[in-house]
């Protein structure tokens, strides 16, 4: 009797072991489609940039006879030969170095500024702070295009019209209202103590705000110095507009030239593309945990 | 090499003259009376910053409003026809459609998109994978995608070998090749989607990011009480992600209004793609200023709503902290 319970007890556990088994399976499959629904978007978002860079190590001649996919099997015939022809290209290698030139100065400039700004805003108490920033919030909206033209007449009276000047001063009184308004928040979250227990010992604002709130705030700086970089690197429109046809202009600026002068025969910019988006995908692939937390901390950027 | 040596100079100047203007003004200000240290201190700090926000945004803002009401050489007050002159050229109210078009499907399909792809990869163990895949557009320039997405729109006579990707794709089912960037019942579409491929990924992250922040309990209830997946995205997961969905679109909308690299790399607004900023980069380079200036301030215009939504915002967490 007893012996019979303990058989039928094993065979019920046997049982739903094996059914146990069969659920997870059915599971599994009834998840396919959720699997499928992902790689298919997966797909969409990647395989374009990898059919760029394909194509990129391939002749012209080629990417007019077959799509990229067919080199994936074999003969393949790969080549540098458009990268030799974009940096034989007249203007391409000097606007490389002129994106390195514009976007570093740049990058400093406006945090250096916006996190003496922000020092401003978080730790200090005066008439009109609260206006003053709420004009900055509302900045951060304000499309470029509202002060293109008066701000590309004032370069042009000064004479900065087309010089780095010009774009290093542009891009950083376009960036100021974000990084303000982020850095005013994060320095703002810094323990009050630490400030006041520096005041009592008698360190002035230049000592509080160069030992303690600057290195308190470098994680913040951090992240925005990422993203700033990125911006000033990919932008187009601020450059286009204010360094033009210059010898200055940047690399963004000269490869659209190209795309829109070529007509046909532009297949070699795929190389240029490809060397203009290293350096970002480098960044993010590299820095990914700054890059995300950058994002999400400051979701309002516009 | 002198651009190189001026790239330095300011590289490192600029950081040494804030210092040297940080410590000589506040060796001249804790020489001052303490009542006018108060006073002039904050004032001293936030200069800088100030100053470049009057130059470079409040001044031109103002400006451009200004010069809208007046002609190409700004010489003459001439009322409202530039603004007569967006409304009434063919030209510039298909830019104003498209920009609308922009709006409506970009927001929505960028933030849809977002919200989903994070709410199905939130469900599988390869999320960090995935999510790197579908960021991977983010960080690259307008001009590199544009350059990418040619490629996959790209167009050769029927009967022809297509290199396009998606012109090849249908191609294998049978289909006549489309010319996606000429053809103008496909073109606004096929920018827009170009758009939706590069952000998504960064809507992605928002909401995902957030949705990680509800509660793993609540969801458990739900499933005891006899809710199924759908049910759960639907009446729990979507309403406690509503404020970041928001916030999320708010800056979508603003992105969609202000598109210009996509489209002026692509089809620089050939064949009826037109939009706002485009169309108002064409007046400024040919130099009419007055024209120019009324498009901006129409963009302008319809993204003040968003720019008070978000001040009320900034209003409300201020009075949180």
């Amino acid at each position: 009797m007893s012996s019979a319970r303990v058989e039928t007890r094993r065979e019920t556990a046997r049982v739903s072991t094996a059914a146990d088994a069969l659920g997870s399976w059915g599971r599994q499959l009834q998840r396919l489609p959720l699997h499928l629904v992902i790689i298919i978007f997966v797909a969409i978002w990647i395989v374009p940039t990898i059919g760029l860079i394909v194509n990129s190590f391939r002749s012209v001649g080629d990417m007019n006879q077959a799509g990229w996919w067919t080199t994936l099997f074999p003969p393949h015939s790969f080549t540098f030969a458009s990268y030799q022809q974009v940096l034989d290209t007249e203007n391409v290698v000097p606007s490389i170095f002129n994106s390195i030139l514009i976007t570093v100065p740049a990058t400093v400039i406006q945090l250096a500024i916006a996190t003496m700004g922000a020092y401003a805003f978080a730790w200090m108490k005066f008439p009109g702070k609260d206006i003053f920033f709420i004009v900055i919030v509302g900045l951060m909206v304000v499309p470029i295009q509202m002060t293109l033209i008066p701000v590309l007449k004032i370069f042009q009276l000064t004479g900065l019209a087309g010089t780095f000047i010009a774009v290093w001063l542009a891009h950083s009184g376009y960036g100021l209202p974000f990084e303000v308004f982020l850095l005013r928040n994060y320095l703002g979250g810094l323990p009050r103590e630490i400030f006041e227990s520096a005041e009592v010992d008698g360190a002035g604002h230049a000592v509080r705000f160069l030992r303690i709130a600057v290195p308190m705030t470098v994680p913040a700086i951090a992240s925005l110095t990422i993203f700033v970089f990125l911006g000033v690197w990919n932008d187009l429109l601020v450059s286009l507009t204010y360094l033009g046809s210059s010898p200055n202009r940047p690399f963004t600026v000269v490869i659209t030239q190209l795309v829109t002068s070529l007509g046909g025969g532009w297949q070699f910019l795929t190389a240029a593309a490809v060397l203009q988006m290293s350096l970002p995908l480098a960044v993010f692939i590299f820095l990914q945990r700054y890059f995300v937390r950058g994002i999400t901390s400051g979701s309002v950027k516009g | 090499m002198d651009r190189i040596i001026t790239a330095v100079i300011a590289i490192i100047g600029v950081p040494l003259v804030l210092l040297g203007y940080i410590y000589a003004g506040e060796w001249v200000i804790e020489r001052l009376p303490a009542r006018v240290q108060v006073w002039i201190r904050p004032y001293f700090w936030a200069l800088p910053a100030i100053g470049f926000a009057t130059v470079f945004m409040v001044y031109p803002l103002l400006r451009t409003v200004v010069l809208s009401f007046r002609n190409g050489a700004d010489t003459q007050w001439i009322g409202w026809d530039n603004y007569v002159y967006f409304f009434t050229f063919p030209d510039t109210l298909t830019s104003l459609r498209n920009s609308l078009l922009w709006l409506v499907f970009y927001t929505l399909f960028a933030v849809g998109l977002g919200l989903i792809i994070a709410i199905l990869l939130d469900r599988v163990r390869y999320e960090q994978i995935a999510k790197i895949a579908i960021f991977l557009p983010v960080p690259i320039s307008a001009v590199a995608a544009s350059i990418i997405w040619k490629f996959m729109f790209d167009y050769q006579p029927p009967g022809t070998v297509q290199t396009g990707t998606l012109n090849a794709l249908l191609g294998s089912f049978g289909a006549q090749p489309v010319a996606w960037l000429v053809n103008s019942t496909t073109n606004n579409a096929a920018l827009i989607f170009v758009g939706i491929w590069s952000i998504t990924g960064f809507c992605m992250v928002i909401i995902s990011a957030s949705l990680k922040s509800i509660s793993t309990e609540v969801l458990e209830a739900a499933r005891i009480d006899g809710a199924n997946e759908f049910e759960i995205i639907r009446l729990i997961v979507t309403p406690l992600l509503w404020p970041t969905i928001t916030v999320v679109g708010t800056t979508m909308i603003i992105n969609a209004l202000k598109t210009f690299d996509i489209v002026f790399v692509l089809t620089s607004g050939a064949y009826d793609t037109d939009v706002i900023a485009t169309q108002m980069f064409r007046q400024l380079a040919n130099a009419h200023y007055g024209r120019a200036a009324a498009v901006g301030v129409v963009l302008f215009v319809a993204i003040v709503p968003l720019l008070v939504v978000n001040i009320r915002r900034f209003q409300q967490q201020e009075e949180q902290r």
